[in-house]
């Protein structure tokens, strides 16, 4: 009865009245929170734009290579070596063979960059005077190695002039793309007056184009040569530290995650492994280069700057965020469908198999290429286990010498040629956000195919 | 049968429906329960439950919400041993063998006594793979014929064959709630039990759909022996030869269908039968 007079003493009109004044109310408070979480969508989305714009902005001119078209003259008067040596009837192997082998000593042992410098000097135009040291920095240091690659792989070309490209210097690239303040005084200039007369000359002449830089995917990382400088070397890198983290973390994370969710006996100690690997997620990933750099190279004497020990690490570090998702994931099947299963008669390992996991399949996917995406951009725990070494070379197995991605772009972002790394690292970032866009459309790919199928 | 200690006594009228038709037979103990109880942690469910189960006939369980008749269902093929914390006391036994023997291997026990849930719950795969995955775990087709005869033969017994002899291999879950709960039926009797568990098997169905798998059920009791716990009296009083009043984690009356609704003998089950309790 109590709530019939309640209700009795207000007049149907009234009611209605006080309905409609807390509908408008209502009605601003869910304007207001729409209005904002539009805003925070517009500014987030500016963010990422702002974002994409300026590493686009900076970096796709890297993506082109400024090109010297020279004509060289394997000049005999410079080159001064003999023919190369040719097995004469009755020499024995071992005769050629040394033969050979000094004949490309010499050849290597050859100052090279003279025959450059010939090359780079019937371009100077009249009355600019210019020193052959001046001279040569036009061309990228690594220009003498093609030509004389070029003369060891047909030493016919004795005497002959042959049109080589060869990549004009990083500071030369600078001037040339304007990467450089061209209204600086000489003395804050990288390049000489002269020789920046040669470059504007060769460019009027044609004997200076821009071309797509494949060597930015092709070559290695170099500091001689900054404007050969590649991605290679760090590009498999990363690769062998996915394909380690792939291999070991996701049957390890999803079966410890099946492990504690679906067997394991709930006791203080599965409490206590869930409590630290929810910790273990949020561990700052330097830490985990600490560990990794304790644990593998000092305790394992693992290789320092090798893969292999950058894959562990990451695979530490992913581990937690795939247990993480897994359990999530088995947690939100319905128990529907293992009390269908269970009640079949299937044992608890065939309701996990034939059953349960099928169904999480998807989300665990799409977790897991998630959290190896998180893993290839990471940094910080690289740099612990020595990965920011310097090197110059592709590693062949994992237990070679490597950089990473990531690493590469922080090595140059703090090379001292800013004027010429700023654009490579843009680049490098560009590549870099490409291979996580490939994975995660990978993981969409997969998720929307394998959630048709279900 | 040697080992069955009574024999229940069936009834020779029907109740208020043609579809028990009653058997003037005495059916013989399939399934005894002596002093079964249950506790959810500190909760005890169900309070010392003894009733005996006769051979092919159904037994329906009826009582309000929460009354213990769902947990007293689960106790007869161990589904209570998936809940955490669940502990069952008292003896069950299944032609004269303790189901809660330690050394019985559940997975056989399930194999025996089939289940069919309150929603129906077909796997996420094809109607043929549904049927099919019993047979297969407890390794009972030697071939695909074997197989593909099992799965045609379950679907023809659960009277789904000839609506989806067209689309074996399309998904379960892609049926009509009604047909999803006859595939899953279907799929309970590819295994082959001797007994039936139903839990409330009707009650996320429409009228049309639960009265054919009341039909159904009808059919089923010539060759297995069907438990059903039910909301629905009617249900009770149309399916069932013998029905059991649960209250409050008790059994409070057993008996033959047609007196349990005539004839009550408890004043609970009467106030329960005329809308009193619910």
């Amino acid at each position: 009865m109590t709530a019939t007079v309640s209700n009795t003493h207000l007049s149907s009109i009234e009611r209605t009245k006080l309905i409609r004044a807390s509908l408008t109310r209502r009605n601003l408070s869910e304007k207001i929170f729409r209005g904002l979480g539009l805003a925070a969508v517009v500014l987030a989305l500016g963010f990422v734009a702002l974002l994409f714009i300026d590493v686009g902005r900076k970096g796709i001119p890297a993506f082109t290579q400024s090109n010297l078209h020279l004509s060289v003259n394997f000049d005999p008067a410079i080159i001064g070596v003999e023919p190369a040596p040719v097995q004469a009837a009755g020499q024995s192997d071992a005769d050629f063979q040394a033969a050979n082998l000094k004949w490309q000593r010499d050849v290597a042992m050859l100052n090279w960059n003279k025959v450059i410098e010939a090359s780079l000097r019937t371009m100077v135009p009249a009355g600019v005077e210019i020193t052959s040291k001046d001279l040569l920095t036009i061309a990228e240091t690594d220009a003498r190695h093609e030509v004389r690659e070029r003369f060891v792989a047909d030493p016919s070309l004795l005497g002959q002039t042959v049109d080589i490209d060869v990549l004009a210097s990083a500071n030369a690239a600078n001037w040339i793309k304007g990467n450089i303040d061209r209204s600086l005084p000489d003395s804050q200039q990288q390049l000489s007056a002269p020789a920046r007369a040669v470059i504007d000359t060769m460019v009027a002449n044609g004997k200076i184009s821009n071309g797509f830089s494949w060597s930015i995917f092709t070559n290695v990382d170099s500091r001689s040569a900054p404007a050969s400088a590649g991605l290679l070397g760090a590009f498999v890198g990363t690769l062998y530290m996915m394909l380690i983290v792939i291999v070991l973390a996701v049957p390890i994370g999803v079966a410890s995650a099946i492990y504690l969710e679906e067997f394991a006996p709930k006791s203080k100690l599965t409490d206590f492994i869930e409590v630290n690997i929810n910790n273990l997620a949020a561990v700052p990933s330097i830490v985990f280069g600490l560990l990794g750099a304790a644990a593998f190279i000092n305790y394992m004497h693992l290789p320092i700057s090798a893969p292999i020990v950058g894959g562990l690490v990451l695979t530490l570090m992913t581990l937690p965020t795939i247990i993480i998702a897994t359990r999530g994931a088995l947690l939100g099947v319905s128990p529907a469908l293992r009390q269908a299963a269970l009640g079949m008669g299937a044992s608890k390992t065939q309701m996990v198999f034939h059953h349960v996991l099928p169904v999480t399949f998807p989300s665990i996917l799409t977790a897991t290429i998630l959290g190896v995406a998180h893993a290839l951009g990471e940094t910080a725990p690289l740099l612990l286990i020595g990965m920011k070494a310097f090197v110059a070379s592709v590693p062949v197995t994992p237990f070679d010498q490597a950089t990473a991605l990531p690493v590469q772009i922080y090595l140059w972002q703090g090379n001292e040629n800013r004027n010429f790394f700023e654009p490579r690292t843009a680049a490098a970032i560009i590549v870099l956000l490409m291979v996580m866009i490939c994975l995660n459309g990978v993981a969409i790919y997969l998720r929307s195919r394998l959630e048709k199928r279900a | 049968m040697d080992m069955v200690a009574g024999k229940v006594k069936m009834t020779q009228q029907s109740v208020n429906s043609t579809m028990n038709p009653i058997d003037a037979l005495e059916r013989p103990i399939r399934l005894t329960a002596r002093d079964v109880t249950v506790h959810y942690g500190a909760k005890q469910a169900l309070h010392g439950i003894s009733i005996d189960i006769p051979d092919r006939a159904v037994t329906s369980f009826i009582g309000p919400s929460g009354c213990g008749k769902s947990t007293f269902l689960r106790c007869i093929n161990r589904m209570n041993d998936t809940i955490e914390g669940a502990k069952v006391g008292g003896t069950i036994k299944l032609d004269g063998d303790d189901i809660y023997d330690p050394n019985l291997d559940v997975v056989e026990l399930r194999a025996r006594i089939g289940m069919v849930f309150q929603k129906p719950n077909p796997f996420p795969k094809s109607i043929y793979e549904n049927v099919a995955y019993g047979p297969k775990i407890h390794g009972l087709a030697r071939s695909k014929t074997d197989m593909d005869e099992i799965v045609v033969s379950s679907l023809r017994k659960a009277g789904l064959f000839e609506e989806v002899k067209d689309r074996l291999n399309e998904p379960g879950t892609g049926l009509s709630g009604g047909q999803q709960q006859r595939l899953c039926i279907a799929r309970a009797i590819a295994v082959g039990p001797e007994v039936i568990l139903m839990d409330e098997p009707c009650s996320a169905l429409d009228p049309i759909a639960t009265a054919i798998i009341e039909e159904l059920i009808d059919e089923l009791r010539e060759n297995y022996t069907i438990v059903i716990v039910t909301h629905s009296m009617q249900q009770a009083a149309r399916v069932s030869q013998r029905t059991a009043f649960f209250h409050l984690g008790n059994l409070i009356e057993e008996g033959v269908t047609e007196d349990i609704f005539t004839n009550p003998v408890n004043k609970q089950t009467q106030d329960y039968i005329m809308g009193r309790i619910g």
